[in-house]
């Protein structure tokens, strides 16, 4: 047993030592300058999911029905947030930090990496603001909250996923950032987010089975997942109680799988020719 | 580690025994090349084009050649090489930021590369901030840095700025934190690009200090790179020349250094003369800068080595082409090029020159006077102005590759003032001497202007 903490700790110290200063510096450097600070963290999506609140809530009457479904977009919102976020970044990450790379050797998958950990962070700040809004919406909570981590686990890596093979590409054409912005809004609106999927059920016909399709997609998933298990598993279609087929079930597993598995064979593959070609 | 056996037989390294010590840097026929792209875009439609038209886009630069040399523990190795002779690219090889294409480096122990100024350092960072990120970049933990924080700070000389942001810094005080970062750090091998130019005259003398005691230390190994032949021949156990992407010369400093000063004139004189075959080839139609068509040719070269101490005399050539029929005069002017300044001039009349036509004149010119410079000759052909006794024209200049810059390097001298204190001195005397000397020579200039009374300037 310690020889094997040893082994890691040779293996992973450094890059954990590296992957603790970026993460460090980012967090500091995030709300430099600004008089409340660290605040902000807390502060920007608390007002954020106000107006938010009010617009989808109560403007819109945007709504499944249930009355708790003003928090259930904001945790969806959220979680998509982290997404967009962590392959914003990510992506841009290898060249942003090129000036570091072309001088010190060092793993450069944290640079990616410790955008993913920023990212995460703010996720966690921002599911404890849901969290506020979930009490004061009166949520019921019920034991499906221990599925919560696996859920954000599997979300977390399909962003890093797709975070490290778009980074890879960055370094070679700047284009992917352009693209992904397309791509993001694309895949945002193929996801039961911003409009429950019941909406789209209801129109019947060949809408109702594509419909069912959104969620084969790993992101809507887990995101659906994320909100039955957190806040409302009684209103939220997921690909458990949609699908019968255990191949359906299986699928965006493995999708994630495979993407994690992709992306980081051509990061490996590519890495070291990061610093002579940026 | 075995550095507490290494501490024990407490020997300096040097060219005799270094080869006792063990390996701890080897480099292995390595080969290294890079893709300059051809096309200046790099986004996916030029990709997409070069794809389609079977082209590659870039073209393949040899950087490196089979480069293979060790470095054993302790020992303090130098590279040089000219601009451009893959110097900073081994480096990077060895600090493994590029990898090799062919061929292996193997680097055993802890290496702390301090390779462009300011190693990943943060603006918007403090000081003290920025140590710790950037010691945990070099792979120290927390612990570690705050073993060596007050040596870096010290060492800086940064006591009072640590709590500052790095961009309320001046460039100086980045650079020397930057470099007390990797020098401070608890390295087993120090490779550092081109640092002696950093800082002040008081750091230079702090940084010569520390080469000279870790010079000492069997368990520091350093490679350096440097154009500075001085710090070769102080610090280095041993020296490397890189001529062209290969080991030209490896071993002692002295030859080294030799080989890399000769290098270099050398190549500066292939490219001058490179650049006149270029010029010869395309025609005699456009002539080279200051010349025309009434003289084609004017061109001053050194025919003594180019690097002269003060006792030597300086002999170059002029050369000039010039067929009009009325006398002319050559006129040579010594530039200063580092202080700037016409150090010298022959005057427009002085230099009459008696043969027309194609021809080449010799000259020479003492040099005890100079302390260490680089200096131009820049000859001019001239005519005299016509209703005018002492006035010439210039028909002619001899610029950019038709001058000649030679160089006065003596260890007697200093490279500031231009003038040596063996050839003039100020000396200091009595306020009695300096105002009956004064007073004599007001008398003197009185009775040189006598008939036209002027106002006297009269000293407190």
């Amino acid at each position: 047993m310690h020889t094997l903490t040893q082994r890691l700790h040779d293996r992973y110290g450094y890059a954990m030592t590296v992957l603790r200063g970026l993460v460090k510096t980012d967090f500091k450097l995030r709300y430099q300058g600004s008089f409340l600070g660290v605040a902000w963290s807390v502060l920007k999506p608390l007002m954020l999911f106000c107006v938010m609140y009010i617009v989808f809530g109560k403007f819109l009457r945007m709504t499944d029905g249930t009355p708790t479904y003003p928090v259930v977009l904001l945790l969806g919102i959220s979680s998509w947030q982290f997404v967009t976020e962590t392959v914003g970044i990510g992506l841009r990450s290898i060249v942003d930090r090129g000036d570091l790379l072309r001088k010190v050797h060092f793993p450069n998958y944290i640079v990616v990496v410790s955008a993913s950990i920023g990212s995460l962070i703010s996720l966690g700040i921002n599911y404890l603001v849901v969290l506020i809004f979930a009490l004061f919406a009166h949520v019921e909570f019920t034991w499906r909250v221990l599925w919560l981590p696996l859920n954000v686990v599997e979300l977390y890596a399909i962003s890093l996923a797709i975070a490290l093979i778009f980074a890879t590409c960055y370094v070679y054409f700047r284009d992917i950032s352009h693209i992904w912005e397309v791509l993001s809004q694309l895949i945002f609106y193929c996801m039961p987010i911003i409009y429950p999927l019941s909406f789209v059920i209801e129109r019947g016909g060949v809408y109702a089975r594509v419909a069912r399709l959104e969620l084969l997609n790993p992101i809507a998933q887990s995101i659906q997942d994320i909100r039955h298990n957190f806040i409302a598993p009684a209103s939220q279609p997921t690909i458990w109680n949609t699908f019968h087929s255990p191949w359906a079930k299986l699928f965006p597993f493995a999708l994630t799988i495979l993407l994690l598995w992709f992306g980081i064979y051509i990061f490996r593959r590519n890495s070291r020719k990061f610093a002579e070609v940026m | 580690m075995s550095s507490k056996t290494m501490h024990e037989e407490k020997a300096v390294i040097n060219i005799k025994n270094y080869q006792e010590q063990p390996v701890i840097l080897d480099v292995n026929h390595v080969t290294k090349s890079f893709k300059l792209p051809t096309e200046q875009a790099s986004g996916l439609k030029q990709a997409f084009i070069n794809w389609t038209k079977g082209i590659k886009g870039y073209e393949l630069q040899q950087v490196l050649k089979d480069v293979t040399f060790q470095v054993h523990q302790g020992e303090f190795f130098g590279i040089v090489g000219r601009n451009g002779g893959g110097k900073s690219t081994l480096l990077k090889l060895i600090s493994q930021i590029y990898y090799p294409d062919e061929g292996s480096i193997d680097v055993r122990g802890k290496l702390v590369p301090f390779i462009e100024l300011g190693v990943g350092f943060n603006p918007e960072l403090t000081g003290r901030e920025n140590v710790y990120l950037n010691g945990a970049l070099l792979g120290f933990s927390h612990d570690e840095i705050d073993a060596m924080y007050d040596d870096i700070v010290e060492f800086a000389e940064l006591e009072d700025f640590m709590d500052q942001k790095l961009k309320n810094y001046s460039s100086g005080m980045q650079v020397r934190l930057a470099f007390s970062v990797a020098i401070k750090a608890q390295g087993d091998i120090l490779v550092l690009d081109e640092v002696l130019a950093v800082g002040d005259e008081a750091f230079q003398r702090k940084c010569d200090d520390f080469f000279t005691s870790i010079r000492k230390d069997p368990t520091k190994t350093v490679v350096l790179v440097t154009h500075d032949m001085g710090a070769i021949k102080r610090y280095c156990t041993r020296a490397m020349f890189i001529q062209d992407g290969e080991v030209a010369v490896i071993g002692d400093r002295e030859t080294v250094a030799e080989r890399y000063t000769l290098a270099n004139l050398e190549a500066q004189q292939r490219e001058i003369s490179e650049k006149q075959h270029r010029q010869l080839e395309e025609g005699r139609q456009e002539y080279p800068n200051g010349l025309s068509a009434r003289c084609p040719v004017l061109r001053t070269y050194g025919i003594s080595p180019l690097m002269l101490t003060s006792d030597d005399t300086f002999r170059f050539a002029v050369e000039y082409d010039y067929n009009e029929p009325e006398d002319f005069y050559l006129a040579i002017a010594v530039h200063d090029i580092r202080r700037g300044g016409i150090t010298f001039d022959t005057g427009p009349r002085k230099l009459k020159m008696k043969k027309h036509g194609h021809q080449t004149v010799y000259f020479e010119l003492p040099l005890h006077l100079f302390n260490n410079g680089e200096f131009r000759l820049i000859t001019s052909l001239r005519t005299p102005t016509p209703g005018d006794e002492l006035m010439t024209d210039a028909v002619g200049i001899a610029l950019d590759d038709n001058a000649c810059t030679f160089v006065v390097r003596d260890p007697r001298n200093m490279d500031y003032a231009l003038i040596n204190t063996r050839s003039l001195q100020i000396q200091q005397i009595t306020e009695e001497q300096a105002q009956t000397a004064a007073e004599e020579q007001r008398d003197e200039i009185q009775s040189r202007t006598d008939g036209s009374p002027r106002e006297e300037i009269i000293p407190e």
